[in-house]
């Protein structure tokens, strides 16, 4: 049963610190189609952070950057320029995408996977994901900060006119989101001592998926990554012996979601402004 | 003219970060951009292989683009075209060999329309319906439909050893290499006559009738349509649906026209940049033709200078011109 439950902490580790960051950052009214981007250079820049620098240490934290990196241009992009939120977040993920291969190519010659890197950390990292779901909920809803950033989200108009600056705000908030997304990245590189290309596998999507299905609550949200994590660790352990195809399983956060959606049973709906430019 | 500067300035934008990629690496900007035009436009074969690509983004900006004019965001297009990619092959492997290949065609392009119409209705019946976020709902679907896809095939019809189905042969389309000898080796194909039809039929469908007029009319503004006697709802699932089948027509080009097989993965992103070719093609036929020969090239030009230069900086400047069309296309406020 321990081992059960160690096992969904684990699974669901990449999810919590991804939807942490989702949370804030669309309770701001920023669309975080981008997680999966952010996630995948955070892996990336874990692994050549832990490789270059020879630790642990060095691979978190340039992980961090580099999710930090890409919600900062999606930031930029969004809060600047007003770039559309949506198709930012999909150039965003192709960036990513781009830029990771990119970069193994050009440092280790491959198009698969880096070399065995310094790893590890992962039981810190594995409660850093559960606290980072609290601290989010409590900066939200117990701080100054908390009540601009849910201003920005539902009235930005509002905000701007007691004198808050939405853009600021929502360029916190987005960057804290790299951050957070970049760290579940560095946790899946420095786990497997590696990165390889595309590792995020989907991952950003289904903490974006637990972010709706939690109701942009954080700690709603975070039992919806454990949830999620859950059905994984089910299927795995019963892998051979199940007689539901694993594909079934993994279609379990998307389908759960759109049922929230449709309201079908009790909808979920979004900050007021969320995808809508702040001024 | 705002619309043409803002492509300018995305190819502007692109161009400088190609340069600084290519310098980063260590060669030259001008060896390298004259490589990956001698590569697409400047040989028959790298020609082809552009009018191959630019033909499924021309089926999957023409799927976005026509959402867009209802005022909808189609992001399922990815899911679409595999659907009816399946439906496509699985129609052809269902096919009697003694059925003449004019109709087996016709009911394999028909089987790609209804497969990828399918996955348009879903997403545009809970919009209209249930009011789910149509955005959120086709990312979500994309997944569930490319593992329910992954699932019939690796369960039940692949050919041991791979991840497709069985080829067949009644229904499959002739290569452009059987009329133009140079363009031999490359898989564009007939179906790229479809793909200029569907842009023509789609443009009269929007701009000249009455069922084209509703559906902007709903884009434009859904409380004055539904003053107007015309119902927003019914209005977005059928475009919804549509959208779905134009997508879907595109799984035939590499079904039909290429391996004569449904393979796990082969949409390969195509409906993600068929959003960005709608985008840069101002949701207007010639445009969308037009946007998907850039992109196709990009994505061609890209294995031209692989040798000098990773091939993945194709796919970094196609994140660079999409956030450039992001900013030309700006939020609601």
């Amino acid at each position: 049963m321990i081992g059960l439950i160690l096992q969904i902490v684990r699974l669901a580790t990449p999810y919590l610190f991804a939807a942490a960051g989702g949370t804030i950052a669309e309770q701001s009214g920023i669309v975080s189609l981008g997680l999966e981007g952010y996630m995948l250079a955070g892996a990336c820049a874990a692994a050549f952070g832990s490789y270059y620098g020879g630790s642990v240490w060095s691979g978190v934290l340039c992980g961090a950057m580099g999710g930090a990196v890409f919600a900062a241009i999606h930031g930029i992009a969004t809060i600047r320029f007003r770039a559309d939120q949506i198709v930012s977040g999909i150039a965003i993920n192709i960036l990513a995408v781009g830029s990771t291969r990119f970069a193994l190519r050009v440092a280790f010659g491959s198009s698969s996977n880096s070399p065995r890197v310094p790893g590890g950390a992962s039981g810190l990292l594995e409660i850093a994901g559960l606290l980072s779901i609290f601290a989010v909920s409590a900066v939200i809803d117990r701080t100054r900060f908390g009540l601009r950033l849910r201003a920005a989200g539902e009235h930005p108009e509002a905000a701007t006119s007691v004198g808050i600056s939405v853009s600021r705000i929502r360029g916190v908030a987005v960057v804290a989101s790299g951050i957070l997304a970049g760290l579940g990245g560095t946790f899946l590189a420095l786990d497997q001592h590696q990165f390889s290309d595309e590792m995020t596998a989907g991952r950003g999507f289904i903490a974006l998926a637990a972010v709706i299905f939690g109701r942009w609550q954080p700690v709603r949200v975070g039992a919806a990554c454990l949830l999620f994590a859950a059905a994984e660790a089910v299927e795995i352990n019963l892998q051979g012996t199940s007689t539901i195809p694993s594909q079934f399983v993994a279609m379990i956060p998307y389908v759960l979601t759109i049922v929230a959606l449709a309201g079908i049973v009790g909808r979920s709906v979004p900050p007021a402004a969320l995808g809508k430019s702040g001024h | 003219v705002k619309a043409l500067l803002s492509v300018l300035a995305g190819a502007l934008l692109a161009l400088v970060v190609g340069d600084l990629l290519i310098l980063g690496v260590g060669q030259s900007p001008a060896e390298v951009y004259r490589l990956l035009l001698e590569g697409t436009w400047g040989n028959p074969y790298g020609f082809a292989q552009v009018i191959y690509k630019a033909t499924t983004l021309t089926f999957t900006g023409l799927a976005v683009a026509l959402a867009l004019r209802a005022g909808l965001f189609n992001i399922g297009a990815e899911a679409q075209l595999a659907l009816g990619g399946f439906a496509a092959s699985v129609m052809g492997l269902a096919l009697p060999h003694s059925i003449p290949a004019p109709i087996a065609i016709t009911a394999c392009v028909v089987a790609a329309a209804f497969g990828g119409a399918a996955g348009g209705a879903v997403p545009g019946a809970l919009n209209a319906w249930f009011g789910a976020n149509e955005v959120i709902t086709t990312i979500l679907l994309n997944f569930v439909v490319l593992f329910f896809l992954n699932w019939v095939v690796t369960a039940h019809l692949h050919v041991p050893e791979t991840v497709h189905t069985p080829a067949f042969t009644n229904g499959t389309v002739p290569r452009l290499s059987a009329f133009i000898p140079a363009f031999r080796g490359s898989a564009a194909n007939v179906i790229v006559i479809l793909a200029i039809g569907a842009a023509i039929v789609t443009g009269w469908f929007v701009f000249r009738t009455r069922y084209g007029y509703q559906l902007r009319a709903v884009g434009l503004s859904p409380d004055a349509a539904e003053a107007a006697g015309i119902v927003p709802a019914r209005v977005r699932v059928a475009t919804f649906t549509l959208a779905g089948a134009l997508a879907g027509m595109g799984g035939t080009n590499f079904v039909l026209g290429y391996k004569h097989y449904y393979e796990d993965g082969f949409s390969g992103g195509a409906g993600l940049i068929g959003i960005a070719v709608a985008l840069a093609g101002r949701a207007h036929p010639l445009g969308i033709i037009l946007a998907a020969l850039a992109f196709a090239t990009l994505s061609q030009g890209g294995l031209a200078i692989h040798a000098l230069v990773p091939k993945q900086m194709a796919d970094i400047l196609q994140g660079v011109v999409i956030l450039a069309i992001a900013i030309a296309s700006r939020q609601r406020s």
